[in-house]
């Protein structure tokens, strides 16, 4: 088991080289610089020496394989080299005071989404062609079909505007400091719950569709034939023997479905205001923020190899069949 | 053939998603000629004007007339979903068709690449592109296209994998016939069916994509009309103008739902054993 983990981890890191490697030529490779863009708005617009000088700062002058190496070679040292904003605060730290508003966003988005679907995509499947089974594929075409910046626009209109129960941006009302501390909690929750109903309403249509094919398909196999055939109640055949068999693939769509989760993010955040992962890429594209970028994306694809490799691990651990295959390849 | 429209005639949802999508694509095509106002004309005594007779969808902040806008939109977002899915079906093809005829180092270098792309989160990478190249039209689809191929890869990879075994196969290498020619007249045809379906499951997705991204900002850009772009500046008005939110989203809703239930609808028509054994299976098992 913890050879086959830090063997994932090892195959990983030429994935994560590959990734930043394509990343990295096709920003630096368009067309455009950040340093037109500093110098754009200021008098010395035409200045090529100024230009000259922001280029050598940055780096920019040097070959872009050195440029690459170079970069490759801070980031095997973890230094994630420093903004191109004003600011020019290290890469980690703008990154590291994000990462976790993010990561809450989307874990909290998991649970809901997981704790909501399995069941439903149970109940659909054991009951095909019910009514219950009709009304939740409706939901599940709509709900695949929905934009979920579309989705926000109208929740805010509804919930914040016209209705005004709900705030409609950022994590904390401009009143926050002089909360009580159940006041601070209720405010945080107040903020978050449009966010996690849009993340989730996508999400939530696409693995309750997989829940209830996947149980379809188990409920076809000879064990629950047998297991009805001995006499338990059906609650005990769906529960147990069939629900058991019946997550194992989801635990892989999850893991594939990260990226999309995570990418989804950055809509809800930057339509929120929600000072995240997804909203600082954002910003940084519209500076063209090189080392931002960069580091955005590897943190991110980090995050989703390491997801990846947890949800596999999970599968060999709820699935004999994978240990045991995996010993007998490794004799 | 007649068996498949046989079976796809009986799929009502289907039939109305392939309905509304001839309908959205003639009013595409006919757009200059049915929009009420010229979509990128402002009028200050207009601005924001809430739906009315003259302009039934309203109008934007310049006062230019929803409607309109959303009609011109529409020829963008099908032209996007279009084109990108050609793109990314004819690299699918390719890659899918290479990895799954030949197999050996092809099919693993093939295959890893398909892991690398699936792993990265697309968003994130379609918006470090885009920021850099000046967005357009152009640029859009081809990023689109270039980031969304890996489902038509594996798609083609296991048809041929299949196909390859199958003895129409096996006779043309015996005669000669060439790797080229092989695949391209003799196991693709076999195998188009699936890519169909993909492909117009493969237009929504686009179309969302684009939106979302024209929606931030870095789709396509003023004064083209998009849906994403009108819905963003919908954002600035929420509290004045809903309908300027509203329309866009629903017509890009109406458009996936439709391209989707059509999508699903050509897979059961093509596939329709699976269906019917999933149900009789589970009818006699109760």
């Amino acid at each position: 088991m913890l050879g086959y983990a830090l063997r994932r981890l090892i195959l990983a890191i030429p994935l994560l080289i590959g990734i930043t490697f394509i990343s990295f030529f096709v920003i630096h490779l368009a067309p455009g610089e950040p340093t037109e863009l500093q110098t754009g708005d200021t008098p010395v617009q035409s200045d090529k020496e100024v230009r000259e000088r922001l280029r050598q700062v940055y780096g920019l002058d040097k070959p872009l394989h050195v440029q690459y190496w170079n970069w490759l070679n801070r980031l095997a040292r973890l230094d994630f080299g420093r903004s191109f904003s004003p600011d020019a605060r290290p890469v980690l730290q703008k990154i590291g005071e994000r990462l976790p508003v993010t990561l809450l966003l989307n874990i909290v988005e998991m649970m809901v989404i997981v704790a909501l679907a399995i069941p439903v995509g149970v109940l659909s499947a054991t009951r095909q062609y019910s009514k219950f089974d009709k009304v939740t594929t409706i939901f599940v075409f709509v709900g695949f079909a929905t934009p979920d910046f579309w989705l926000a626009l109208m929740l805010m209109i509804l919930f914040g505007v016209q209705l005004g129960w709900l705030p409609i941006s950022g994590l904390r009302s401009p009143t926050w400091e002089y909360l009580s501390f159940w006041q601070q909690q209720w405010d945080f929750v107040a903020h978050l719950t449009l966010p996690i109903l849009v993340a989730t309403f996508g999400g939530l249509a696409g693995f309750s569709r997989y829940m209830r094919q996947s149980m379809l398909e188990v409920i076809r196999q000879d064990y629950i034939q047998s297991a009805r055939a001995k006499g338990l109640p059906e609650s005990v055949v769906i529960a147990k023997h069939a629900l058991r068999n019946a997550l194992l693939p989801i635990v892989t769509v999850l893991g594939l479905s990260l990226p999309g989760l995570i990418g989804g993010s950055v809509i809800v955040e930057s339509i929120f205001a929600i000072p995240g992962m997804g909203q600082l890429m954002v910003q940084a594209v519209f500076e063209r923020d090189y080392p931002v970028i960069m580091g955005n994306l590897v943190i991110v694809a980090t995050l989703t190899l390491v997801a990846n490799l947890i949800a596999d691990l999970t599968y060999s651990l709820v699935d004999p069949r994978i240990r045991v295959a995996a010993r007998r390849s490794r004799r | 053939m007649k068996g498949f429209w046989r079976a796809f005639r009986r799929n009502r949802l289907a039939l109305i998603g392939g309905v509304v999508v001839v309908v959205l694509a003639a009013l595409a095509l006919l757009a200059p000629a049915i929009a009420p106002w010229d979509p990128n004309r402002p009028d200050v005594k207009k601005i924001l004007d809430a739906p009315s007779r003259a302009h039934p969808l309203g109008t934007d902040q310049l006062g230019r007339d929803v409607l309109s806008r959303m009609l011109y939109g529409a020829r963008v977002s099908l032209a996007v979903g279009f084109v990108s899915v050609g793109i990314a079906t004819l690299i699918g093809i390719a890659l899918g068709a290479a990895a799954g005829y030949h197999g050996g180092t092809i099919d693993a270098m093939v295959m890893r690449l398909v892991d690398l792309m699936l792993v990265f989160p697309r968003f994130f990478l379609l918006l470090a592109v885009l920021a850099f190249l000046r967005p357009s039209i152009w640029t859009i689809m081809v990023v689109i296209g270039l980031t969304g191929w890996m489902s038509v890869a594996r798609l083609i990879r296991a048809e041929f994998l299949t196909l390859k075994e199958r003895e129409f196969v096996l006779w043309s290498q015996s005669i000669g016939a060439s790797a080229y020619r092989i695949i391209w007249r003799h196991i693709l045809p076999n195998a188009i069916g699936p890519v169909l379906v993909a492909m117009t499951l493969g237009i929504p997705a686009a179309i969302l994509t684009e939106s979302g991204l024209s929606f931030l900002g870095l789709g396509v850009q003023p004064p083209h009309a998009t849906w994403g772009n009108i819905l963003n500046e919908g954002k600035d008005a929420i509290e004045i103008g809903w309908w300027l939110s509203a329309y866009p989203g629903l017509a890009i809703l109406v458009t996936v739902l439709s391209y989707n239930l059509l999508g699903e609808g050509i897979r059961d028509a093509l596939d329709p054993r699976l269906r019917q054994n999933v149900g009789r299976i589970v009818s006699r098992a109760r």
